[in-house]
């Protein structure tokens, strides 16, 4: 690192000149719309009222905002979402990734450690499509799996804590993968002579887990708790595909409920008001994610 | 001996349940694929039956999942070419250049992984409106840059980093340009990235369903939007719509096999290595 500061060998200007095309598309398609969007949000502006033109008003969107208590119930109910799946997508991931660390078996775990990414690539509407079939209370296979444990079968999509466990199910089922794969990236970190010196030592897979492998994993579960946070927040294909947001207001996460202010009400200023606020949480997200997870760069 | 046999049991039956955790929803759809309507009808549901292909022949000849699954085809490419086109030069910058706001560019960039589409999709949607490009395929390639271009630097710069600079002060010493440094080392021996980063870009915009759910009507239409839109009605049809999706992820499935070993860095713009 120290020879490009000694020498650069390039011309001032020359990784301007690379990055200005990507630069300039971002800034294109990513800035300027939040701009306008920034701008709408203290405007009126209903599409279906076009006679109302879009006459400044202020502050008065987020006023709004701050007094709708729909919105800050989509916001909670997206927080208890994001408190409902994450513990079992940590649980889960870890055993998951403890037992692909674990020796022996050595097809069968890669087999595994492949099969794990096809939730994750899976598109998100089709899993919502999977979701509708699947919990279906008539002749979905959820209830005929519960009913092999004794229970009785669920209206889960038409019920309001149906529909919510639904969801978290799908989510669950689709994110545990990733927690499961970033937990093993911090396994496998762990230096092979420590673990055949503490295995020698100890038999049990707790006191290995919390006195040899965990400060390797504690980097993963930060990246796993910022991005996990975002991606709730982005969570809207999957549910939106599988309940609307219903019955009632049982699922309607906060991307559910702006996009239905935003293209059903068509309120648009209203909506860029709840859209700034949402990417305020983006961005303070972001500098955690920098401050705590990524050293890449320094 | 007997102890380690019993250890080897249990964890044969760990991997096992995972398999069967991991691929089940999708065996569910595929299976159901096959299913005639009766079978997916029958409560309770059954796991053998006679498979027909009846609803891959009803999508075939489905004009507009046809067209849709082009349009997808066609967005997701074109956004994958243009973001592999503009990030690479970035990323080679960003790997191999000292400069100023280099760390602030990366927070931007992080931030783009992070946003929720929907606060995008509603200026985007407004500013389509005026600009009359609405329900066109060339909106949907532009916004998805927002996406894919950040991945296409992060692992493009990953993947430039690891070239050795030494290849690069000799071609100076041989008065190469820096455009041609770039075109002549870091693109042939950076392949590998910049396909990964590719592939990621392709899964990404395929995948995408809010923006192509506001942005497009008829015309432009991908395929989990016409996938969605089979949702409404009495009687579904479920047959086709599980053909449908099949035919929808079975792409995407295959490329993520491809770079499972990258998903992570992928999904973590690099959080891990």
């Amino acid at each position: 690192m120290a020879r490009a500061r000694l020498d650069p060998g390039y011309r001032r200007w020359t990784p301007a000149a690379f990055l200005a095309p990507a630069v300039i598309a971002l800034l294109a398609v990513g800035i300027w719309p939040l701009l306008f969007a920034l701008y709408t949000s203290f405007h009126r502006f209903n599409i279906t009222r076009p006679r109302d033109g879009m006459p400044f008003i202020g502050f008065d969107n987020y006023v709004r905002v701050f007094n709708d208590p729909t919105f800050w119930d989509s916001l909670l109910l997206t927080g208890r979402f994001f408190l409902t799946v994450m513990p079992f997508q940590l649980a889960l991931g870890l055993a998951i990734a403890l037992l692909l660390h674990k020796p022996g078996l050595g097809l069968m775990r890669s087999l595994c450690r492949v099969t794990l990414v096809i939730p994750l690539a899976t598109t998100y509407a089709v899993v919502g499509l999977v979701g509708r079939l699947v919990f279906n209370r008539d002749f979905g296979v959820a209830n005929q799996i519960i009913g092999w444990f004794g229970f009785g079968p669920l209206d889960w999509l038409g019920t309001t804590a149906g529909a919510f466990a639904a969801i978290a199910i799908m989510d669950i089922w689709q994110w545990t993968p990733f927690c499961a794969l970033l937990f093993l990236a911090g396994l496998s970190m762990v230096p092979q002579e420590i673990e055949e010196a503490a295995k020698l030592e100890t038999s049990s897979t707790w006191a290995m887990l919390r006195h040899i492998q965990l400060p390797y994993l504690l980097p993963g579960l930060t990246a796993m708790l910022i991005l996990r946070t975002a991606d709730t927040i982005k969570l809207f294909d999957m549910v939106f595909v599988m309940t609307r947001g219903g019955p009632g207001a049982a699922t309607d996460l906060i991307s559910i409920y702006i996009q239905r202010v935003g293209f059903r009400v068509f309120d648009l200023g209203y909506a860029s008001a709840q859209a700034i606020l949402l990417f305020i949480i983006t961005i303070v997200l972001s500098r955690l994610y920098i401050r705590y997870v990524y050293q890449e760069i320094r | 001996m007997d102890r380690r046999l019993f250890d080897r049991a249990g964890h044969a039956i760990g991997l096992v349940v995972i398999l069967a955790f991991t691929l089940f929803p999708f065996f569910w759809m595929v299976s159901s694929s096959f299913k005639a309507q009766t079978d997916i009808l029958a409560s309770p549901p059954v796991w053998l039956f006679e498979p027909t292909f009846r609803h891959y022949a009803e999508v075939w000849a489905d004009r507009t999942v046809v067209h849709a699954i082009t349009n997808s085809l066609i967005v997701a490419l074109s956004v994958t070419a243009i973001a592999i086109a503009l990030g690479a030069p970035a990323a080679y910058a960003l790997a191999r250049f000292e400069f100023k706001a280099k760390r602030e560019l990366w927070f931007w960039f992080i931030t783009n992984r992070m946003i929720s589409p929907i606060v995008l999709a509603l200026p985007v949607f407004m500013l389509a409106r005026q600009l009359q490009i609405l329900d066109t395929q060339l909106v949907l390639i532009l916004i998805y840059l927002t996406f894919t271009l950040p991945i296409v630097v992060w692992i493009c710069t990953d993947q430039f980093r690891s070239i050795p600079s030494e290849l690069e002060q000799v071609a100076r010493l041989d008065g190469a340009s820096q455009f041609t440094i770039f075109r002549r080392i870091y693109v042939p021996l950076g392949l590998p990235g910049i396909a990964v980063s590719g592939i990621f870009s392709f899964i990404f915009s395929w995948n995408e369903l809010l923006y192509a759910l506001v942005l497009t009507r008829r015309d432009a239409i991908t395929g989990p939007v016409v996938a969605t839109s089979f949702m409404a009605g009495y009687e579904l049809p479920w047959g086709k719509i599980m053909a449908t999706g099949t035919l929808i992820v079975l792409p995407v499935v295959v490329f993520a096999l491809l770079v499972s070993r990258h998903m992570i860095r992928g999904l973590t713009m690099g959080a891990t290595k």
